[in-house]
């Protein structure tokens, strides 16, 4: 050693550079969550918050006249929202989402439960859950064209069994979009059901019984409670798709089911008026975020505790 | 009525498979009113599935025999209409009910009105010792591992059951709260006169807190007897050898003299052991011997009447209140003995490793055990 040089307790001068990082990082718990983050912070920022931060932008701003926007100040996109016609696709989107979300609870909720309990059928069970991911959501919704038209297979089926004369008239009308939307996000509320049933614990139930419950009392008061996160989750991740969906609308519904999110992709394709189709995003937005705490609100106020 | 104290559980010859185990297997066995009975075995034994067909859980096979419950048979009664408690191992508080509702639910099962709900979960926190004031509104996750088995007891407890189940209620609180939890389980039983029955592994809760044992292994009852009864008379090598320690012989029966039986060892040595009726001359038998009931002393001090055998020590192990002293027997048996503990700083043991020395014992201190 060098005299006058000071001794390197730990070595760190002569360890290897990959060895001194992951030891900084050991030191230092907040540089790692920022090493976790970062990547996905990065995305959202990139990708999410800047678009969403020009849509706004878009949204206040004069049209253009072949699509987007001039340089001012206008909050006319807005005003331009609030008459009748557009507030009646509003209503109806909104209408529309809610009987879809309760459609799903009602149909995923049995399923869910059935799975939970299905012992090894289980992972089967769940594969074929989730099977219809496999294949994109466009093609499913022209399989249902294919199922629901005049000369789909229902109605070829129905006039062969003679059950009925004339074809049914079962596409472009509201339950063909209910009946896509409904398939669409069926899985959604299912999972995240599934998830809080499974991990209720056994002993609950078997206590439950063994202190007088009957099936239904146990279910409306034990498992019920208990999987209403799950309930909670898969309504969210329901009804907000289905608020913005306008796929389904546009394929089954025709022209007459409009719903916002149609609105929207008209606005920046068709009808290039860039700024009302933001502006009807962000009064869209603004909608789900406050139905959202609402929601939740009113979640927390329920008699959890007593 | 020629039997003052009624029974409260009767099983006869139940069976109960799972595909192709015999959980358990033509078990018969009854409880007295007011009991403290338990059922201990290691895991796997058939305990559980027995405390599951008591509450209904699980139903017998199709020929699996009787379960009753205060003289009714309940083979294929539900859990909710069997009036029993139970206490679970896990404790299976509801946690999204407050203290209060998850003592109250059973009442509420039964439409009891509120403010009788509301003095009778009182006065079950009070049993268990618990403040009404401070817990009722508590939830399950504001209470620690002690005081969430004190609710779940009161929530079985608050419905007055004439028969109470505890699946090793005490497994998992630590050793202090679990000593303590024991003495007052014990109190509880003789207080409010409930049938208690208690399933554990530990044969020390067991031997501390029962009337009468079950000891079960591999699906049957392998003797069932008061603690002492278990303990001084195991009647199996399995007993033996789970509830306390225990040294084993075999050997084969030479001849009958003087109201003992004379057995030979492996390698041609005699040992006395009591006579029993059941067992002829010539027939190979086991004996089990516990280790405080032996002596070590030099080969050629064996007292008269006692049975020795020389060997080496092995080990002389320090426990605090015993001393364990591990003898190697000429045959290559190890036989532990355990002597009290008298003081090694003013009094030591004189053995050590490696002495030749002898095992003694007397004759009425070996147990003859059944094959099992």
């Amino acid at each position: 050693m060098v005299a006058g040089r000071l001794p390197d307790p730990g070595g760190s001068l002569t360890r290897p550079p990959r060895e001194r990082l992951l030891g900084w990082l050991h030191r230092r718990p907040e540089a790692q969550a920022w090493g976790l983050l970062g990547p996905g912070v990065f995305w959202l920022v990139a990708f999410f918050l800047i678009p969403l931060l020009i849509m706004f932008a878009y949204s206040v701003m004069p049209r253009g006249e072949y699509g987007g926007v001039e340089r001012g100040f206008t909050l006319e996109s807005y005003q331009r929202f609030f008459v009748p016609i557009y507030l009646t696709i509003l209503i109806r989107t909104f209408v529309v989402s809610i009987a879809c979300t309760a459609i799903c609870l009602v149909l995923g909720y049995p399923v869910a439960y059935a799975i939970a309990r299905s012992g090894r059928w289980k992972n089967l069970l769940l594969f074929l859950v989730v099977l219809p991911f496999w294949t994109s959501f466009l093609v499913r919704t022209f399989a249902m064209i294919f199922l629901m038209r005049d000369t789909g297979l229902i109605n070829t089926w129905l006039l062969k069994l003679g059950v009925i004369s004339q074809p049914l008239t079962i596409l472009y009308t509201p339950f063909s979009v209910m009946a896509g939307l409904v398939y669409g996000f069926l899985p959604f509320m299912i999972l995240p059901i599934y998830a809080s049933l499974e991990k209720l614990d056994n002993s609950l139930l078997e206590a439950a019984e063994v202190l007088g419950a009957r099936p239904a009392a146990r279910f409306r008061q034990v498992t019920l409670p208990l999987s209403l996160p799950g309930v909670v989750a898969g309504c969210l991740l329901v009804f907000i798709p289905a608020l913005g969906s306008f796929l389904t609308s546009d394929l089954l519904g025709g022209a007459k089911q409009l719903m916002i999110g149609n609105l929207v992709q008209n606005q920046f394709a068709s009808a290039r008026n860039w700024p009302f189709g933001s502006a009807a995003s962000f009064i869209l937005m603004a909608l789900v975020l406050a139905a959202v705490m609402i929601y939740l609100r009113m979640r927390d106020a329920a008699p959890a505790g007593r | 009525m020629s039997d003052p104290t009624p029974l409260v559980v009767q099983f006869s010859a139940v069976s109960k498979t799972f595909g192709d185990v015999k959980a358990v297997n033509r078990i018969s066995f009854e409880i007295r009113r007011g009991e403290f009975f338990s059922i201990l075995g290691p895991s796997g034994c058939g305990k559980t599935t027995t405390l599951r067909l008591l509450a209904g859980f699980d139903e017998p096979d199709d020929d699996g025999g009787e379960v009753r419950l205060l003289g009714e048979v309940v083979n294929t009664r539900r859990p909710y209409e069997r009036q029993i408690g139970m206490v679970f191992q896990s404790y299976a508080l509801f946690p999204h009910l407050s203290v209060e509702r998850n003592v109250g639910f059973g009442l509420e099962q039964r439409k009891t009105p509120r403010t009788e709900i509301g003095t009778r979960v009182r006065k079950a926190l009070e049993m268990v010792r618990l403040a009404p004031d401070t817990f009722t509104r508590r939830m399950p996750a504001q209470l620690s591992g002690g005081q969430r088995q004190r609710v779940a007891l009161a929530r079985a407890l608050v419905l007055n059951p004439a028969i109470l189940l505890l699946d090793e209620p005490l497994g998992a609180v630590d050793l202090k709260v679990r000593k303590e939890m024991q003495l007052e389980l014990k109190a509880l039983n003789q207080q409010l006169g409930t049938t208690f029955v208690y399933v554990t592994h530990d044969q020390e809760e067991a031997l501390t807190m029962s009337d009468r044992i079950a000891v079960m292994d591999n699906g049957l009852v392998a003797q069932l007897g008061t603690p002492a009864e278990i303990y001084e008379n195991p009647r199996t090598a399995f007993v033996a050898k789970f509830i306390g320690e225990s040294n084993f012989f075999g050997g084969r029966v030479v001849r009958r003299s003087g109201g003992a039986l004379e057995l030979a060892l492996a390698r041609g040595e005699c040992i006395r052991v009591p006579d029993s009726p059941t067992i002829k001359e010539g027939q190979k038998v086991q004996i089990a011997v516990r280790p405080e009931w032996m002596d070590v002393c030099r080969p050629a001090d064996v007292p008269a009447g006692e049975n020795g055998l020389a060997g080496e020590i092995r080990d002389v192990i320090y426990l605090g209140e015993t001393m364990h002293v591990m003898v190697t027997l000429k045959d290559g048996n190890e036989v532990t003995v355990a002597l009290r503990n008298e003081g090694q700083l003013i009094k030591p043991l004189p053995w050590k490793r490696g002495d030749t020395a002898a095992v003694a014992w007397l004759p009425e201190d070996c147990q003859i055990l059944e094959e099992a």
